[in-house]
């Protein structure tokens, strides 16, 4: 017997929100151990170059100053390994936790000083002398690879995925369309920069880093494979989390950095990132340049799809590997038919930042070039942008749909989606039909009003697997024990509803702890959108499995049999009665061994939500700006256990979409010079860029994977927003096909505006 | 992201002030005011200075006085002083009109009026005020005092007339005539962020036509000034779109535009056409 659902499904306020609405959050920066030294890291100002010297006499002379370290007093640590997707040619690409004879980008790592405080930390990195021989730097991931050292050139790797007979296809099409597009180099933001504080605690001989996120498990196995050590004596401590959008908690040079000197040294060692460091050493992502065809017939059906991309990761592969480019391939079909695929993929280096995932990672670019092909289609045989879309979704009847590609070890079979229904339903919501012929009169009168619309396919998960313990204590608390990580965006809650439901108590009495890894020997953490999926359902399982634990148990202490019994607000009560009852935790108290249970949900295949995106915007003419106007989004998430955290992961996401498609850009100079250093010139959208929004989710669609029919919300909200909103500069411009680059800056926009 | 180590002086009067400034200003001594531009650009050590005369205790330089004349405004008067109008004048209106486009509300609370005028960014919304209304600044120095006019005050990007020993001391804006119509108008790729392109625009009409034209533009040059062919433009003539057009188009082509990375020169003319033109359609009153 299974209570019913009381608190899945519910906008149940945040259980996290306490301590972080009193100020009283535990950031990485906010730790700090008695005797600490911070660490500085001395980043070269060179985009490629030859390190000649590194003199630091200078520096050592301070007061307060420990020690400096270079490539060489880190010699005995390997390169950082690949989490995700890490092909064996591109091994010899990783980055050296210390750049040892060449430097590739402005912000590696060159060297770093320990001092007592950060003070004397930055002041002594200001007096090491690096001597870097200037190198050609290559800034084009376009151009032909060159030699990124012996016998290796700047091409790492080539994707290649497909399907189906693509030149058969081209032979027979009606029209051929071709695009050239390409997105911006940006990243996810997050406000709290990086950080990590490690140390080594001596009478257990146990290293720890603090400021561990997104996936401590993960970073605690392979920091103990690096510095060879038990992985029971390394540990990983998971504090609050100012935000992660993929970039944050992976491992990174900085966290071996502060590692190795809390091995080397005994003391413990602070590194907290500032701005101008996350800007310029944190993960960028995105920036890609697509050669795109599409074969259709006279009806304007897909026939086969073409592309060609080239993928700019940057100075070197680092822990996400090839996992952009291989999701951008993967995912590049979405919701459409599409009979022969082909994409080849280019992993190219330049003389960047390294990148890795940002949200939606692979599918914000794929999402973009993929629309304005369908925009580009309907352009061509002069049918209306939302009728060129539903010729060519893929139907319900057809779910699940193998898609024939595989992607993360994964085969990609869609479970389950009805997209021409959620269709009807966001051009409903958004009034489409009267909305038009507002925008055409509006038009009429002179202004540059438009609107677009985008669809997409979101993957989410990846097992392959979450376990769960859950343990009730005798003061009446459930504790929900789980290896994924909280990044601010809602864990605690959504674990809680599910537990609560599945057992039988208040969401409010339970504790979910997460990120910590001794407290739970596996965990896979936070990224993907798993969380919901994954360690839900695996929650539900331990749950069920503890009811019926604690109903035996029960059962002999109450006399009746467990068929009699329910638990009820937490308390064991005679089935639809009365009578007597007894709390859990009363419980848990009479037994000499703990009331627990722990369950594991094993997953092989990805589950796979939906969106539409309607952007309606204004263009100034005169200045290049475009002024959104209302943006609508209808997301078909299967199953959302608190509705009100889905809409804020979608309106968030919106957020960074938007970024992305009009403000925020990592720019470089010729020479390698990066020109968005600061806040100042990295434009993040504020409150005044971000149109309302409204927001409609739905449950056509659950997923036949999991029993509640889960799927997850993380990512929906940014994938499309590039694509949705160039659909509707063009619309306001009247030119299909206007915008081919994100972001869609007022310079380039007025540019285009130009040759009207 | 630390400053390089200082000493920060904390004088409480205007010859204190100004001892302590004569003594440290030849070791990269500077004003502390607002600390809104200062205190960012030590942060990332693009300026070590070695002691910093902070003149925040100073007594009598918070004053926003008017004598009928000139309106002045003293070195510790900050941006939002202005939020609300400071005089029974169209400039009060205008400044409080203005104030709204400077970053950010925590920032208008510390940023100065005199620290941004010496300060000098290029966009910096108060040094277009100051140039177009021809304002005079009055710098002190142990050495003496001594008024400046706007137009010899900007030297270039973030540079000014004022010698390293001297104070901003005060600001003496002209009030404007009863009937003067101003308009305003900048263009930023965010709210709050420094102008592209910002135009300041004041005149009157005298039977139907417009007189006494003043055109200022900002963020487009190294330095903020009145553009004379486009005050050509208008004076005499009855306000009209295409009298308008015609003014903005000669602003455009009178400046010599920055460029940088993503900004050309022909984008940056774009957006003080755009500017001016709309400065002068949306006029108040
Ligand atoms: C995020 C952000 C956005 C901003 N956006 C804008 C904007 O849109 N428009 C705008 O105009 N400004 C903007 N500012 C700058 C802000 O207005 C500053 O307050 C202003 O430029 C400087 O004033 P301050 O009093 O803070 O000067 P400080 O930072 O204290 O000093 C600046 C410089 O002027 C010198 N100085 C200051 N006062 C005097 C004086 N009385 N005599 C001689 N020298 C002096 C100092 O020595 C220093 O070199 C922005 C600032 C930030 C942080």
């Amino acid at each position: 017997m299974t209570a019913p659902a009381k608190f899945v499904g519910r906008s149940v306020p945040r259980l996290e929100d306490r301590p972080l609405l009193l100020g009283q959050g535990r950031f990485a920066a906010d730790i700090s151990f008695p005797g600490q030294w911070c660490m500085r890291v001395l980043r070269s100002s060179v985009a490629h170059g030859k390190i000649k010297s590194i003199d630091a006499t200078a520096a050592l002379k301070l007061p307060g100053v420990h020690a400096v370290w270079t490539a060489q007093d880190v010699a005995h640590i390997p390169p950082i390994p690949f989490r995700l997707t890490g092909l064996k040619t591109l091994e010899p690409y990783r980055q050296p936790v210390l750049a040892k004879d060449i430097v590739r980008y402005v912000g590696e790592p060159v060297a770093v000083v320990f001092a007592q405080d950060q003070y004397a930390a930055e002041d002594a990195a200001d007096l090491v002398e690096v001597g870097i021989e200037p190198l050609r730097a290559t800034m084009l991931a376009t151009e032909q690879p060159g030699v990124y050292e012996h016998g290796l050139t700047t091409e790492p790797g080539v994707v290649r995925k497909g399907y189906g007979d693509i030149e058969a296809a081209f032979r027979k099409a009606h029209a051929i369309v071709s695009l050239e597009l390409s997105i911006g180099r940006h990243s996810g933001v997050p406000m709290e920069t990086r950080g990590a504080v490690a140390r080594y605690v001596e009478a257990r001989d146990i290293l720890e880093m603090h400021g561990a996120s997104k996936v401590p498990h993960w970073n605690r196995d392979t920091l103990a494979q690096m510095f060879g050590r038990k992985r029971e004596s390394v540990q990983l401590f998971e504090g609050h989390v100012g935000g992660g959008f993929g970039i944050r908690g992976e491992l990174y040079p900085e966290d071996i950095l502060v590692c190795a000197a809390a091995l080397k040294f005994r003391k413990a060692i602070k590194w907290i990132e500032d701005r101008r460091e996350h800007l310029i050493a944190a993960n960028h992502s995105r920036q890609q340049t697509h050669k795109i065809r599409a074969a259709i017939d006279s009806d304007g059906r897909i026939l086969a799809i073409d592309d060609e991309f080239f993928h700019d990761n940057g100075a070197y592969m680092r822990t996400h590997a090839a996992t952009v480019p291989d999701l951008t391939a993967a995912m590049l079909p979405g919701p459409y038919v599409v009979p022969a695929y082909r994409a080849i993929g280019h992993i190219r280096l330049t003389n960047k930042t390294p990148c890795g995932t940002y949200r939606a990672p692979g599918r914000y670019e794929s999402t973009f070039v993929r629309e304005r092909l369908l925009d580009a289609i309907a352009a061509k045989i002069s049918v209306d942008k939302v009728e060129i879309r539903r010729r060519n979704l893929i139907g319900k009847s057809a779910m699940p749909y193998t898609l024939g590609l595989e992607t993360l070890g994964t085969h990609i079979v869609y479970d389950s989606g009805d997209y021409s229904r959620l269709l009807d339903k966001a051009l409903a919501a958004a009034d489409w039909k009267n909305l038009h012929q507002q925008l055409r009169a509006r038009r009429a009168n002179g202004e540059k009003v438009g609107a677009g619309v985008a669809m997409f396919v979101e993957k989410i998960g990846l097992g392959p697997f979450d376990t769960v313990r859950i343990e009730i204590i005798p003061d009446g608390t459930i504790e929900v024990i789980t290896g994924v990580a909280s990044i601010g965006q809602g864990v605690e809650t959504v674990i809680a509803q599910i537990c609560a439901d599945a057992l039988g108590v208040d969401y409010a009495n339970i504790r979910v702890i997460h990120g910590q890894t001794d407290r739970i020997d596996k965990g896979m953490g936070a990224f993907a959108s798993r969380v919901t999926v994954m360690c839900g359902e695996a929650t539900r399982l331990a749950a069920t499995q503890l009811r019926g634990k604690a109903l035996r148990h029960a059962s002999e202490l109450m006399q009746l049999g467990v068929d009699k019994l329910d638990i009820v607000n937490g308390e064991i009560v005679r089935a639809g009665g009365l009578g007597p009852s007894m709390p859990l935790g009363e419980l848990a108290g009479t037994l000499s061994a703990v009331l627990s249970a722990e369950d594991t949900f094993e997953s092989a295949h990805m589950v796979y939500p939906y969106g539409v995106h309607i952007a309606v915007v204004c263009v100034d003419a005169d200045t290049g700006a475009v002024k959104i106007e209302r943006y609508a989004i209808a997301y078909d998430i299967g199953k959302a256990v608190n509705p009100k955290l889905v809409e804020g992961q979608i309106a968030g996401g919106l957020a960074q979409g938007v970024g992305g498609a009009l403000l925020e850009e990592f720019l470089y100079d010729e020479n390698g010079e990066p020109l968005s250093v600061t806040f100042a010139d990295y434009l993040m959208p504020t409150a005044r860029e971000i149109p309302a929004v409204s927001i409609l989710v739905t449950e056509d669609a659950p997923s036949p994977l999991n029993p509640l029919g889960l799927k997850g919300a993380g990512e929906g909200g940014a994938n499309p927003v590039g694509a949705a909103i160039a659909s509707a500069i063009d619309d306001a411009l009247g030119i299909p096909g206007a915008v081919t680059q994100l972001p869609i800056s007022p310079q380039r926009l007025k540019a285009i505006c130009r040759r009207i | 992201m630390k400053p390089a180590a200082f000493i920060r002086h904390v004088p409480r009067t205007l010859d204190e002030a100004l001892k302590i400034l004569a003594q440290v200003a030849p070791q990269d001594g500077r004003i502390l005011a607002g600390g809104q531009s200062l205190v960012p650009i030590m942060a990332f050590r693009l300026a070590k200075p070695a002691h910093l005369v902070d003149i925040n205790e100073v007594e009598g330089l918070d004053h926003v006085a008017s004598d009928g004349q000139i309106l002045s405004i003293g070195a510790r008067v900050r941006h939002a002083a202005f939020h609300k109008s400071v005089l029974d004048n169209p400039l009060g209106k205008l400044l409080a009109y203005v104030a709204r486009h400077i970053a950010h509300y925590p920032i208008r609370m510390r940023g100065t009026f005199c620290g941004s005028l010496a300060h000098a960014d290029p966009s910096a919304e108060w040094c277009l005020v100051a140039a177009t209304l021809d304002a005079t600044m009055v710098a002190k120095s142990t050495r003496g005092s001594r008024p400046i006019a706007a137009k010899d005050f900007f030297e270039g990007i973030m540079s000014t007339a004022l010698a390293e020993d001297e104070l901003l001391a005060e600001v003496h804006l002209p009030l404007l005539p009863a009937d003067a119509k101003f308009g305003f108008n900048e263009f930023s790729r965010r709210a709050g962020d420094f102008a592209m392109a910002a135009a300041l625009v004041t005149y009157r009409l005298a039977n139907g036509k417009i007189a006494d034209a003043r055109v200022g533009v900002g963020g487009a040059e190294p330095a903020p000034r009145r553009i004379a062919q486009a005050e050509a433009a208008l004076n005499g003539q009855a306000p009209s779109d295409k009298i308008f057009r015609a003014a903005a188009e000669a602003a455009a082509k009178a400046i010599d535009p920055l460029e940088d990375h993503q900004t050309t020169g022909e984008y940056r003319r774009d957006l003080v056409r755009a500017v001016v033109r709309r400065a002068l359609e949306h006029s108040h009153p």
